[in-house]
């Protein structure tokens, strides 16, 4: 080969796999990351059932059952709209009512019920999930649990 | 009086840092010999400074000063002393001083060990190290300052996170920071060489050890805090594509490429405007994974800094060195000279393909990371990328390098014999499926992916071994003779095949926990027993703990395997008083190279309680492999031509220059 071909080949290679890397990071954002919603937006969202989100807001007081099983029940609430959720495991050390949390998952076909696979309430004790926290200001909701900031 | 002289001298140290970033540069230009070892001096007293100021803050925390602001916001007096110490960077103010710190103290090294570079060089490399610890001085003392004082001084403070008052978040930031500042020492050599203009084999040996040090540091602080999670959060993961965990992964994957692409420069004096641009970016993306975790831009257990005049601060660093930084670049790479050719199959040619894979796999994490901030700053849409969309990309861009890792060494420089190599390396491949296929029969089958990824991981480690075996003769000749022969050969070799091999075994590791682990979510009473992995756990009851400043309720388990017992587990759930927080401590008992861990949920109104019990194969094999890496970076560390230090110019001046005369 000649210089002008190897070099041809090295950046000919070089090229297609960076194509083939793009190709592949836009097909991976068509299909592998989750939107987020706070309650109220999801009437006007029109989701397809299995689509996998994740749905932030405020524990609501009162709706937590746990104990009685593997699998606990809570709402989700932004005053706009309240989705109950299930999930089955062990809730995170700081999940409590009345303070924000954010669940990943998705809606069971012809069900309103979030059946959640992750729940995420990050290890701080005044730790609002900024997602929820921008949401829930944007629509004016006073903040649960932060009158302990600083 | 101490807290204020701490306070001074890091005022001190900043002054001392802009004499060094101006004085030697100018001393260079000039040709002055005087200005040029000024250099060294004011590097060595700027080390000295902050390391008296480290201290200073450091005491405060042991003798618990609360009326030092940052003592009282992230320590307590009850606090076991390791966490007093430790909680000196576990927290924004501290942990940024901890980074100018080893920052100044490369510097000092650099000043001391680098009696053989030539003067001019060393003089800039020193002056760019201290425009970095000029600029973050100037940080610390404008928006992070932690010596402010709180008048009157409360009398308790408000402990440290307890999540983060762990053995292994003791060590694991300095580490990583080691890591990270590190690659500073190599940017500012690359930006010394465009300064100059000049840039040959000698500077790629020069240059070498830094990133090698800085390699095997960072590879131990990423292992660290992948363990650390790992434990301390009670998930059971140990890698969750955190931006913060990626802000540390991105330097190290290019750190990886500018390792390869140096040894190239060196041997065969090819590559040398990439090496300088592969050395800017690794240096920048520890700056931008410093401005991810500083900011406050992500939300995570790292974030502390929620001041944006911080971020603002940080991000101005960031343009200015990067945007520099590649401004420079720009304008001089012209001036460095290409040399060395090679054929596609070679030795050079399989060190390119490294380097283009793992820029390209930095580049797609680079891209999940940032997307989502990007993304909501123009739109207000908030998505987030996880684990399936860096598993899909990065996945797979990085199987072909794997594949391809054990041929790299085999090759020969400048044209290869690519089919030789592959039937020297059949008995490698050879091995990986017989592996693969005694576990599929161990397992009672498997998916066809996992096993191909554990044949994949055993082709890597003997591949690696091959290497040896090839090049002492080992089988061929005498047994004496190859004994020889092997001990002869360069300790780099060695450190190569054992971070290749290190490579394999973590690899081994994520698939066996990827493909086989199990996990089972139960509620259990007293005395009611679990399987997993082939063990059996009884739950046996809780018990009230306590300890220096939390109480606990610990569940014990007793574990058995074919109805005998064979070990104990316990699993607790602690609540730090100070904070009124709830960390869950698991419970991990290690079988040879496997775990079970197990983590308490919530009390049942019945008496009994949620557990959940994983069955994790092989785990140790991930943090196992990262340390025989770390091993490959030592031993080639100690490489004799890394000791000896590289020809001095006089010996082969005409070889070596190679820029435009100025």
């Amino acid at each position: 080969m000649t210089r002008k071909q190897k070099r041809l080949a090295i950046i000919g290679g070089g090229i297609g796999f960076l194509t083939a890397a793009v190709l592949l990071v836009m097909f991976a954002f068509s299909q592998a990351v989750a939107y987020f919603y706070v309650p109220g937006d999801l009437a006007k969202a029109g989701l397809a059932p299995g689509t996998r989100i994740r749905l932030g807001g405020l524990v609501e007081t009162g709706s937590l059952k746990r104990g009685e099983g593997k699998t606990v029940t809570f709402n989700v609430t932004d005053t706009l709209g309240t989705i109950p959720v299930t999930y089955t495991g062990i809730l995170p050390d700081l999940f409590r009512e009345g303070q924000g949390v954010v669940a990943e998952g998705a809606f069971v076909a012809g069900s309103s019920v979030f059946v959640a696979d992750t729940v995420l309430a990050k290890h701080d004790e005044t730790y609002m999930p900024k997602d929820v926290a921008d949401r829930l200001k944007a629509q004016g909701v006073a903040l649960g649990g932060k009158e302990n900031i600083q | 009086m101490i807290i204020e002289l701490g306070h001074y001298a890091l005022v001190l140290a900043l002054a001392t840092a802009l004499v060094q970033a101006i004085v030697p540069i100018a001393g260079a230009r000039r040709g002055d010999r005087a200005l040029m070892e000024l250099a060294s001096s004011a590097a060595l007293v700027c080390a000295l400074l902050v390391a008296f100021s480290f201290a200073v803050l450091t005491f405060a925390y042991v003798t618990s000063d609360f009326s030092v602001r940052n003592v009282w916001e992230n320590s307590h007096s009850l606090k076991p002393l390791i966490y007093k110490i430790s909680g000196v960077w576990g927290n924004h103010e501290g942990s940024m001083l901890l980074w100018l710190l080893i920052l100044v103290f490369f510097s000092a090294l650099v000043a001391l060990f680098g009696r053989n570079l030539p003067e001019t060089l060393k003089a800039t490399v020193l002056a760019v190290q201290a425009w970095i610890a000029a600029a973050f001085a100037l940080f610390i003392l404008l928006t992070s300052n932690p010596f402010a004082r709180l008048i009157p001084a409360p009398g308790e403070g408000k402990d440290l996170n307890p999540v983060l008052q762990d053995v292994g978040l003791a060590i694991h930031p300095p580490l990583l920071y080691l890591g990270y500042v590190g690659f500073s020492v190599c940017f500012s050599f690359a930006i010394a060489a465009l300064i100059e203009g000049r840039i040959d084999a000698a500077w790629a040996r020069w240059v070498r050890p830094w990133t090698l040090a800085a390699w095997t540091f960072l590879t131990a602080g990423i292992a660290m805090g992948s363990y650390w999670a790992y434990y301390e959060l009670g998930w059971g993961g140990w890698w969750f594509w955190d931006p913060v965990e990626n802000a540390s992964f991105m330097p190290w994957l290019a750190g990886t490429a500018l390792l390869h692409s140096a040894l190239v420069m060196e041997k065969r004096e090819a590559l040398k405007i990439w090496t300088v641009l592969l050395a800017i970016m690794t240096f920048s993306l520890s700056l931008l994974g410093t401005f991810l975790v500083r900011s406050g831009v992500l939300t995570s257990v790292h974030a502390f800094a929620t001041d944006p005049t911080r971020g603002i601060f940080i991000l101005a660093i960031l343009v200015v060195f990067i945007g520099g930084a590649f401004s420079l670049f720009a304008l001089r790479a012209s001036r460095l000279k290409s040399g060395g050719l090679f054929a596609p199959i070679s030795r050079e040619g399989a060190l390119v393909l490294n380097n283009l894979i793992l820029t390209t796999a930095t580049a797609t994490v680079l891209t999940g990371t940032l997307y989502p901030l990007v993304l909501e700053a123009l739109t207000g849409e908030k998505i987030s990328v996880g684990a399936p969309f860096f598993n899909m990309t990065f996945g797979l861009l990085m199987l072909p390098l794997l594949c391809a890792v054990p041929f790299g060494p085999l090759l020969a420089w400048k044209r290869g014999d690519f089919t030789g190599v592959a039937q020297r390396l059949f008995v490698a491949a050879a091995v990986g499926l017989v592996v693969a296929a005694v576990y599929y029969y161990v397992m009672n089958g498997g998916p066809v992916l996992a096993l191909l990824g554990i044949a994949l991981g055993v082709f890597l480690i003997v591949g690696a071994l091959t290497d040896l075996v090839l090049r002492s003769g080992i089988g061929k000749v005498a047994g004496s003779i190859a004994w020889k022969r092997l001990s002869g050969l360069p300790r780099s070799a060695f450190g190569t095949a054992l971070a290749h091999a290190g490579l394999g075994v973590t690899l081994i590791g994520i698939v066996a926990v990827t493909a086989f682990e199990t996990e089972t979510v139960v509620e259990m009473k007293p005395g009611m027993t679990v399987d997993a992995g082939g063990y059996t756990l009884r739950f046996d009851g809780m018990r009230q703990g306590r300890g220096p400043n939390y109480t606990e309720e610990t569940g014990h388990f007793t574990v058995s395997r074919g109805g005998v017992a064979v070990t104990e587990i316990w699993s607790s759930k602690r609540l730090y008083t100070a904070r009124r927080m709830p960390t869950t401590e698991a419970g991990i008992r290690t079988f040879g190279l496997s775990q079970l861990y197990v983590s308490l949920g919530d009390p049942m109104t019945d008496g009994g309680i949620v557990v959940r019990v994983w069955w994790k194969p092989l785990i140790l094999c991930i943090w196992g492999g990262a340390l025989i890496m770390m091993a490959g970076g030592i031993v080639s560390l100690s490489d004799r031509r890394l000791r000896v230090g590289a020809p001095t110019r006089a010996k082969r001046p005409a070889r070596l220059a190679l820029g435009a005369a100025e």
